[in-house]
Parts: C-alpha cells; sequence; structure tokens
C-alpha cells in the first residue's frame, strides 16, 4: 500500500500515547539509518542493536494494552478499512448500490468480490480515510437504508448462491432524525432476523469497532472473526461512561468493565477466532494484517462451502441460540430437538411467593420491599 | 439503551394522590389505578410493572408463570457506583422478581397465548442473559404448544452491565423468533412506553404485527442522545407512538382500557392450535 510510507512526522501526527516508546526507538533507528547512507560510516551493529529493540518493546507495549488503549488503536487513522480490504484483497469488485427503496447509504458498501478465485458478497461498514470522505460516508454510522441495502444484497447473494462476507468498523448506526421516522430499530431487527433465513455461508469480521446493534446488524454470520486489536460491545466507551458517570472521562474505565476486547470476547464464545495483527498493530502493517484476515475468511468459506444450506441455517441458528449462555442456563437448556418436551414447571423460591402475591396497591410506598 | 435517564420520573407516586408527572394534575390515587394507570385528565399512559401489567392483559386468574429458575449472574464483575450484583439484588428485594422480564402461559379475551412481559420496574425492563432467554423460551414454548406469543416491552435496551453478552441477545431472540415464524407461529409485539435501544431492535420489532400504546416513547437511540448528536430541537411528538404510526413503522395503536378486548380478536383471526401445529410439525 501507498500510504506505508510515511515520514517520521506523519507518524507522530498519529502517534498513540502509549506507542511514544516505540516511536522513540523507531526515529532514533530513522536517524541512524539517514547517518549511515549519508556518511557511509558503518553503523550495522548498532542499527541491528535498534532494530531488535524496536521489535522487542514493540512486543511488551502491545501485550500490555489495557482496552482503552486498543479501543484507540482499532480507531487508527491508519488502520485498514472496508475500502483497503477491496483495493489489496479482491481482484474484482462490483459495487452494487442503493437500498431499492430510499437511498444509498455511503455508510455501509455492497458489491460482488472475488478475492483468490473465490466469488462472494462483501457487505461492510465505510468509514472513509480523508475528511470528506469520511464525512460522506458518515464515518461509518449507517441509516436504516444502509441496513436495508445490506439486506437485500445479502438476500441476492442467497439467490444467487454467493457466500457473504460482512466487514464490521462502526462506532454504531446513527441517532439522528431521519434514522428514527426511517426506522433504524426495525431495519436493524430485521437484519438479524433475516440473516438467521440466508442460505448461503456468512462470515463475519469485526474490524475495527464494533459498535452495539449497528454492528450486529450485519454481524449474524456461521463464523465471527475478530482482529486482535477491535473492540465489539453493547455500547462505546464513551457512552457507557456518559450514561453510569454522566461524563465521558469514565471512559477508560467503562472499556475496562465491558470487556470488550478480542480476548474476552473469545472466552465467552461471542468471536470464534481472534485474527492476530502485525507487532504493533494493523496500523503499522496493513497488509499484514489484510493478509491475515483473508487467510481466516478464505479457511472459513473452504469449511463451510460445502454444506447444505439447512444445516448452515440450522448451525447458524443454534449458534446464537445458545451463544455465551452462562453454565446455568446451559444446565437447565431446552434440548435442541424440542419435541415432546414437558415445559419447565414454575420452581416456589425465595421472593416468588412475594412476586405472585396481588399486585401493587395504592397502599404500597413507592418502591418498596 | 439509556434506561437511566427516564428511571428519574416516578410515574406511580403511591399515596392519596398521585401527580401526573406529563399533565401535573392531582389525581386521587386510588382513581389512577382504577383507571389502569391512564391519567383521566390528559390520557398519560402511565408505565406499570410488569405484574401490573399481567392482570390487566391476561383474562384473570390465567396466567401461569414459567421459567422462574432462571437468575441473572455478574458474569463480568462490573462494577459501576455499585457492583452490578448488588444492584441486582436491590432489583429483587424491590420488584420480588428475579428478572426483568416475566413470561407463561395465558388466556387473552378466551384465546390462550405464551404471553411475555418486560418489567419497567426491574433496571429499567433493561435486557441481559436471563431476559433474553425468557423471550427466547416463551417463544419456544409458544412453538411447542402450537399457541400465540403476545410479548410487552418496556425497555430502556439492552442492559450495559453484561457488555456483549446482552448484545447477543437481540440475536438469540431473533434467532428462535425465526424458527417460530418458520413454524407457523404468530406473534404480536405490544410497545409500551418507554421501548428503545436492542429491544426495539429485536425481538419487539420483528413480530407480526406491532402496536404501540398511546403515546408510548418507541425508538433506537434515546432523545437525549439523538439531541447531544444533532445539536437541535427534536420535532413535536418525536419518537412518541402517534408519530411512528404516521411514518408507517407500527401497525396500530390501542389505548389500554382496550388492549385486552382488541387483542382478543386479534388473536381470533390466528389460525386455529391444531393446524398451527401441523404447520409447526411440518
Ligand atoms: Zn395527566
Amino acid at each position: 500500500m501507498a500510504r506505508s510510507k510515511k515520514t517520521a512526522a506523519q507518524e507522530a501526527l498519529h502517534a498513540l500515547p502509549f506507542e511514544k516508546p516505540i516511536d522513540d526507538i523507531r526515529s532514533r533507528l530513522q536517524e541512524l539509518e539517514e547517518l549511515a547512507e549519508q556518511t557511509s560510516q558503518d553503523l550495522s551493529e548498532e542499527i541491528r542493536f535498534y532494530r531488535d529493540r524496536l521489535e522487542r518493546v514493540t512486543r511488551e507495549v502491545y501485550a500490555n494494552l489495557t482496552p482503552w488503549d486498543r479501543v484507540q488503536v482499532a480507531r487508527h487513522p491508519d488502520r485498514p478499512l472496508t475500502s483497503d480490504f477491496i483495493e489489496s484483497c479482491c481482484e474484482d469488485w462490483i459495487e452494487l448500490h442503493g437500498d431499492g427503496c430510499f437511498a444509498d447509504d455511503r455508510a455501509i458498501v455492497t458489491g460482488l468480490a472475488t478475492v483468490d478465485g473465490v466469488r462472494m458478497m462483501l457487505v461492510g461498514h465505510r468509514k472513509g480515510r480523508e475528511t470528506k470522505e469520511r464525512m460522506a460516508c458518515n464515518f461509518g454510522s449507517a441509516h436504516p437504508e444502509g441496513y436495508r441495502k445490506a439486506l437485500r444484497k445479502m438476500g441476492l447473494a442467497g439467490r444467487m448462491g454467493l457466500p457473504i462476507l460482512c466487514l464490521v468498523n462502526t462506532p454504531g448506526a446513527y441517532p439522528g432524525v431521519g434514522a428514527e421516522e426511517r426506522g433504524q430499530a426495525r431495519a436493524i431487527a430485521e437484519n438479524i432476523h433475516e440473516m438467521f433465513g440466508i442460505p448461503v455461508p456468512i462470515v463475519a469480521v469485526i474490524l475495527g469497532e464494533g459498535g452495539s446493534g449497528g454492528a450486529l446488524g450485519i454481524a449474524v454470520a456461521d463464523r465471527v472473526g475478530m482482529m486482535e486489536n477491535a473492540w465489539y460491545s453493547v455500547i462505546s466507551p464513551e457512552g457507557c461512561a456518559s450514561i453510569l458517570w454522566h461524563s465521558a472521562d469514565g471512559r477508560e474505565r467503562a472499556a475496562e468493565a465491558l470487556q470488550l476486547t478480542a480476548g474476552p470476547l473469545f472466552r465467552l464464545g461471542i468471536v470464534d477466532q481472534v485474527i492476530p495483527e502485525p507487532p504493533g498493530g494493523a496500523h503499522r502493517d496493513p497488509d499484514g494484517a489484510l493478509a491475515a484476515l483473508k487467510d481466516q475468511v478464505l479457511a472459513w468459506f473452504e469449511e463451510l462451502l460445502p454444506l447444505p444450506a439447512d444445516r448452515l441455517i440450522a448451525d447458524r441458528r443454534r449458534k446464537f441460540r445458545t451463544m455465551a449462555a452462562s453454565l446455568d442456563t446451559l444446565a437447565s437448556a431446552m434440548d435442541p430437538a424440542r419435541t415432546g418436551r414437558e415445559p419447565t414447571p414454575p420452581v416456589p423460591e425465595p421472593g416468588a411467593e412475594a412476586a405472585r402475591r396481588p399486585l401493587p396497591s395504592a397502599e404500597k410506598p413507592p418502591g418498596g420491599a | 439503551m439509556a434506561w437511566r435517564l427516564k428511571r428519574k420520573r416516578k410515574d406511580m407516586p403511591s399515596g392519596l394522590w398521585s401527580k401526573c408527572s406529563a399533565c401535573g394534575s392531582m389525581i386521587y390515587t386510588k382513581e389512577l389505578l382504577a383507571n389502569l394507570s391512564v391519567c383521566p385528565n390528559c390520557d398519560f399512559h402511565h408505565t406499570v410493572d410488569g405484574r401490573r401489567r399481567i392482570e390487566i392483559t391476561a383474562d384473570p386468574g390465567t396466567f401461569v408463570e414459567y421459567f422462574t429458575e432462571l437468575r441473572p449472574s455478574d458474569r463480568l464483575g462490573f462494577v459501576d457506583k455499585i457492583p452490578y450484583s448488588e444492584k441486582l439484588a436491590k432489583a429483587q428485594q424491590k420488584t420480588g422478581n428475579a428478572d426483568a422480564c416475566l413470561a407463561g402461559t395465558a388466556e387473552i379475551g378466551g384465546v390462550p397465548v405464551v404471553l411475555a412481559v418486560l418489567d419497567f420496574s426491574f433496571m429499567g425492563g433493561s435486557m441481559g442473559e436471563v431476559v433474553g432467554e425468557k423471550i427466547a423460551r416463551a417463544t419456544e414454548l409458544a412453538g411447542e404448544r402450537g399457541l400465540p406469543l403476545v410479548i410487552f416491552s418496556a425497555s430502556g435496551g439492552a442492559r450495559m452491565h453484561e457488555g456483549a453478552i446482552s448484545l447477543m441477545q437481540m440475536a438469540k431472540t431473533c434467532s428462535a423468533l425465526s424458527v417460530f415464524r418458520e413454524g407457523g407461529g404468530f406473534s404480536i409485539s405490544v410497545m409500551t412506553n418507554p421501548t428503545t435501544g436492542g429491544v426495539t431492535a429485536s425481538f419487539a420489532s420483528v413480530c407480526d404485527i406491532l402496536i404501540g400504546e398511546p403515546g408510548a416513547l418507541i425508538g433506537f437511540a434515546g432523545p437525549r442522545v439523538i439531541q447531544n448528536t444533532i445539536r437541535q430541537e427534536l420535532p413535536e411528538g418525536f419518537q412518541r407512538a402517534e408519530f411512528l404510526l404516521e411514518k408507517g413503522q407500527i401497525d396500530r395503536i390501542v389505548p389500554r382500557h382496550r388492549m385486552r378486548e382488541e387483542l382478543g380478536v386479534i388473536l381470533r383471526y390466528a389460525r386455529p392450535q391444531a393446524e398451527a401445529e401441523a404447520a409447526a410439525r411440518n
């Protein structure tokens, strides 16, 4: 990618606070390399020393990122986007616009793509890189027409027998007047519901930000991958902090509490695979990150493509029906066959007595126990 | 997902007299309760808790509660001002319920149904694992029995304290509903004040018939979030049930006094039980 060659000044502009030790070594290394070039001095010993050190420190820093650090990595302006995947991983790309009803939402891009000879329908949030493009894409926050466009194209893929790749990268669905008027909630709900009936393999990868329903609206998939430094949760750390503590200051704390990084989500079974990023994060080596993503997606399609449609649909429904279930819930869960099962009888328990008493009357104190 | 914002308003003060939070008039509390918590002066439909909702909706004595063994837990160790586990204990003590959803079998207007109700008095009716599981199981129970499914929502959305687990309840409930619909099931969603966030953006919006109570706030984002984003005054009546009806987003508005009767009428249009069972078997 052309943009991977950057001047030190440009890089410093986008440097994340915790990356300072890495950046310091990198600029020292750069100085040495320039010096070696200009003076034809033999500095190979020093250069090797700083290269090793750069690698070690990068690994150390990235092994100890806090959840909030990762949120910042996920939002890094140089992080690979859906458009980069299209540009560098797709041999063929035919964009298909519009929801066939209201508009062409640029926050979600859809089209026919070929990756290593595999034809697919690509659906992805589009954030844009330059300011103008970012604004046109509404920074990756889709309106209802974006979700309807995605569903329409996924339905088409179902009829064409093409597998679907969904690349998720959104801070959340757009909260605005027009979005509400045109049924934002309903559009997302219908996507989630209808994706359970699409008869072709669906793979979703959380590329950067997985903000709430706006992410899930294109993430009901047979396999869900997550880039190592992406985040995925019910609300953004800022949103969580503003509701719980009425300020955005608590975002570090909120990021911690929400457990929104790949590790905990993998342990909960919400994501099937954490896709490793190159040392120093995907923004340091976008091509390396995209190659890892591509390999995982193709491996999953190879696994899923031979499966018959009814099996895919049944497995997808079961996957999300039992996803992240606690042991208690699983233990008492219904048999998947669900035939001839006796219903769970109401079990008396502490509190249940009170629960079944006659309903609150005028005499009951507010919120009284 | 901003259930906290709504909780400040004490909708149902007790004592001899109640003040309507919508029009400010003082009403004799017994009169307000007898009027199903609808203000006799301005017709505002005040939020009622889950038990009361069942009482005024199901035919008397027909509700049999299921799935009471499901109890929530603090799986992420989430602390806001107090630990989530303490918050749960307080809400359980206050409401006498394990979580924010009550589900079971009932009759409405003489028609047997599976009824699930979100309880706004329990952490703003927010959806965590137990709420999602109960909605899914209620849906499956309706499928097994060949009964229509009726869901009443009153919720600020997904429950933050369960992080991505609560987000996945949106998918879980829709998974169960997609199986139910394929098996010939019929469902009605009634959205009451307020129904927002991950609840509106999942099971509450994918039922076969969508009904709103008069004046109910129904939407994806909360009004405050929208206002903070667009920094403009919101239009009059924005996100109210009447607004949604006008925009083509819901099928009907049904006043509380007519709810039981109208649901009964609609439910009698659903195919007979034996037929639905046959469809479910195929
Ligand atoms: Zn009033």
